[in-house]
């Protein structure tokens, strides 16, 4: 009898134990992200999706016991209402303890305006504009700013020899910062800049430009144009107008010579200098798996700097949740944030505590022919680079 | 400095035959049906995509892809106004503008979905891919087949509308469709082999715009803004009147950016406004 009344306790003990268990597991944590899936912007939502089932593949779905739980949001393209009603949405109604996405720096400001009220830690993926993590203290950055990796470019073409440079750049917000910034770091060093060309967001062609441009003679060209479409026809008409027979060298930062844009501007490619904050030929064990695994994820297309912005983002949000048992708090998760360092597939990367935002070197990079495929090959690095806006 | 100009020309009216291969068949079926096709735009992309998959994962050489894309672009169109768009051609143009702005982002979507965000590579043959130089310029051999090509299909289209009989109806009916139809010409079968037609040069257009401006989701959305204003500039229904208005826009576009870089888009949009003040109905039409 006694033996049966102990064995019962020990199945009551036994179920509340076990049921304690479940319930723990059934409140998982709830990561919200804004991202443009759709749209004219959505051309990054494929790759998105692809790192996140990678990652969580890789790293499962689970901390501590606990689920975690992604809930997807569709901000359409660059529209700061729409990201800040999601960003309201995923807060009040899902009730998420992070939020992370956001490609554009318009929808990343309006998310900002919800996040610190609401001390939501933010993980930017992308959103590459220098002046948003001051006035945001929820939020922490793993992509770049255009400055960051702009500035090493300037310093790297004056070092080369370049003395007398011409200028063209996208005529909306991040296109004005890098050209401007393009120039100032270059004038800094020395160089003398043969002119300035805006290019309007709507223009596909590109011949009248070209033109302006060999008519003046410089040594080099600096270009920023939006990556999807205008770049590459820009590169491809460059080729044709004999830019390489004329000796005017290219320089642009790499989000327009992708491994996944490599292909559609061909040889035009050849011989452009670029700097970014990864490349996919990067030398690294960590980098030649991650590159392995996402081609399998992805049926065959390279990863790019927005996709391990994304699973560094990811591997940062895995690391502050994993670091505190039980209860997230936004200001512990701040504090955890501000001491993050860890390798990346792009190498070695740091969070600034002062801004909280990311520190790492820069990738000089030359887009080459190699076993008959284009690749950009790192040849000069400029180390654990800090937002030089952000350190004046 | 006549050098420059001629370049500039030589690169404007390129870009012209294109926009004009892209906006012509919308300039017909707009004259004939008041119908608000913003699609088109969606059209000469799928051309485009057609082409590029037909020469990159089935090996076709490009020259053989342009008919093609052409048909395929127009089948597909000609099925969405059987289907869909005849639907439409009786109730308010708001409503088109609203069921065609819906179609463009929707292709934006599908091709994504199908082909990927990417750009699409394009590879031409040697023998249109290098430039000749001359002087301080390099004539692009692209452009020049653009010319050539495009000047081909302007004289094929002018000459169909102004000397042959399914010309001479669409004209017709272009001026007044009720009276053309009360002579026994069937107006709805006439228009949908313009619709046909028209669809296929959009088709053609946007196959042969890849290697010039690139291939992406977004290229509907890119040249929609330049489809319409060659159409509205040139005068719903005329022919003459779009290849007119594409030419200007292409070369006052390119001579725009050449000596005034400053000015951005503004230039394009004010060449607009002017030709409107002075003909409101477009180049070419009649009071």
């Amino acid at each position: 009898m006694n033996r049966c009344r102990f064995a019962m306790l020990l199945a009551v003990v036994l179920l509340a134990l076990g049921s304690g268990s479940v319930l723990a597991q059934q409140t998982p944590i709830r990561i919200g992200v804004i991202y443009s899936f759709s749209g004219a912007g959505g051309t990054a939502g494929k790759e998105f999706d692809d790192i996140v089932q990678l990652f969580q593949r890789q790293h499962g779905d689970t901390i501590n016991g606990r689920k975690i739980e992604i809930i997807r949001r569709d901000d359409g393209g660059i529209a700061p209402d729409n990201a800040k009603r999601l960003a309201q949405e995923l807060i009040v109604q899902e009730h998420v303890d992070m939020l992370t996405g956001l490609i554009f720096t318009p929808n990343a400001v309006a998310v900002g305006t919800v996040s610190t009220p609401s001390k939501t830690p933010v993980f930017i993926v992308n959103a590459t504009t220098s002046n948003i993590m001051a006035k945001n203290p929820y939020m922490s950055r793993y992509s770049m700013t255009a400055t960051q990796v702009t500035v090493p470019l300037a310093k790297y073409a004056y070092k080369t020899g370049m003395r007398n440079m011409y200028v063209v750049y996208m005529d909306y917000g991040p296109g004005i910062d890098s050209g401007q910034t393009f120039m100032n770091a270059f004038t800094a060093e020395g160089g003398k800049v043969a002119g300035e060309i805006r290019v309007p967001v709507s223009a596909t062609d590109f011949s009248a430009y070209l033109q302006r441009v060999k008519d003046a003679k410089p040594d080099g060209m600096y270009i920023f144009l939006n990556a999807s479409g205008a770049g590459t026809a820009f590169l491809k008409q460059a080729k044709a107008q004999g830019f390489d027979k004329a000796g005017i060298k290219i320089f642009c930062a790499g989000d327009l010579v992708t491994e996944q844009a490599l292909p559609a501007i061909g040889d035009a490619a050849v011989g452009v200098i670029s700097s970014m904050n990864y490349s996919g030929t990067h030398d690294s064990k960590l980098n030649h798996d991650f590159v392995k695994a996402f081609m399998v994820q992805s049926g065959g297309l390279p990863p790019t700097f927005g996709g391990v912005g994304t699973y560094d983002a990811f591997t940062a949000m895995y690391k502050v949740i994993a670091a505190q048992k039980g209860q997230l708090d936004p200001d512990k998760t701040m504090e955890l944030v501000k001491n993050l360092k860890f390798e990346s597939p792009r190498g070695p990367i740091a969070i600034d505590p002062e801004t909280r935002d990311i520190v790492q070197n820069v990738y000089i990079r030359r887009t080459e022919l190699k076993g008959g495929k284009l690749v950009n090959t790192e040849i000069d690095t400029y180390p654990m680079v800090k937002d030089p806006s952000e350190h004046p | 400095m006549i050098g420059n100009l001629l370049y500039i020309i030589f690169s404007g009216v390129a870009y012209g035959v294109l926009l004009f291969l892209m906006s012509a068949g919308l300039a017909v079926t707009q004259g004939l049906m008041r119908f608000a096709n913003l699609a088109h735009a969606a059209f000469a992309m799928l051309g485009g995509y057609v082409a590029v998959t037909l020469m990159n994962s089935w090996g076709w050489p490009f020259l053989l892809t342009l008919p093609v894309a052409a048909l395929a672009t127009a089948i597909f169109a000609g099925i969405l106004e059987r289907l869909l768009f005849r639907r439409f051609y009786n109730v308010s143009q708001l409503y088109q503008i609203m069921l065609t702005v819906g179609i463009v982002s929707m292709s934006v979507a599908s091709v994504t979905f199908i082909w990927g965000s990417v750009n699409q590579p394009v590879r031409m043959p040697d023998y249109l891919s290098s430039s000749i130089p001359i002087g301080n310029f390099d004539i692009d051999k692209y452009r020049l087949f653009l010319i050539l090509a495009g000047g081909l299909v302007v004289w094929a289209l002018i000459y169909g509308i102004d000397s042959t009989s399914f010309g001479a109806k669409v004209r017709a009916a272009v001026d007044n469709r009720r009276v053309t139809a009360s002579c026994g010409i069937n107006v709805d079968r006439l228009f949908m082999l313009a619709f046909f037609i028209g669809s296929a040069l959009a088709g053609l257009g946007g196959a042969l715009s890849v290697n010039l401006v690139g291939l992406s989701p977004t290229f509907a959305l890119d040249f929609l803004a330049y489809v319409l204003i060659v159409v509205t500039l040139g005068g719903h229904g005329s022919m003459k009147g779009a290849l007119a208005a594409a030419l200007l826009l292409g070369v006052v576009d390119v001579a725009g950016k050449y000596y005034i870089p400053q000015t951005g888009p503004f230039i394009i949009y004010a060449l607009t406004v002017i030709v409107l003040f002075w003909r409101p109905h477009g180049l070419f039409a009649k009071a």
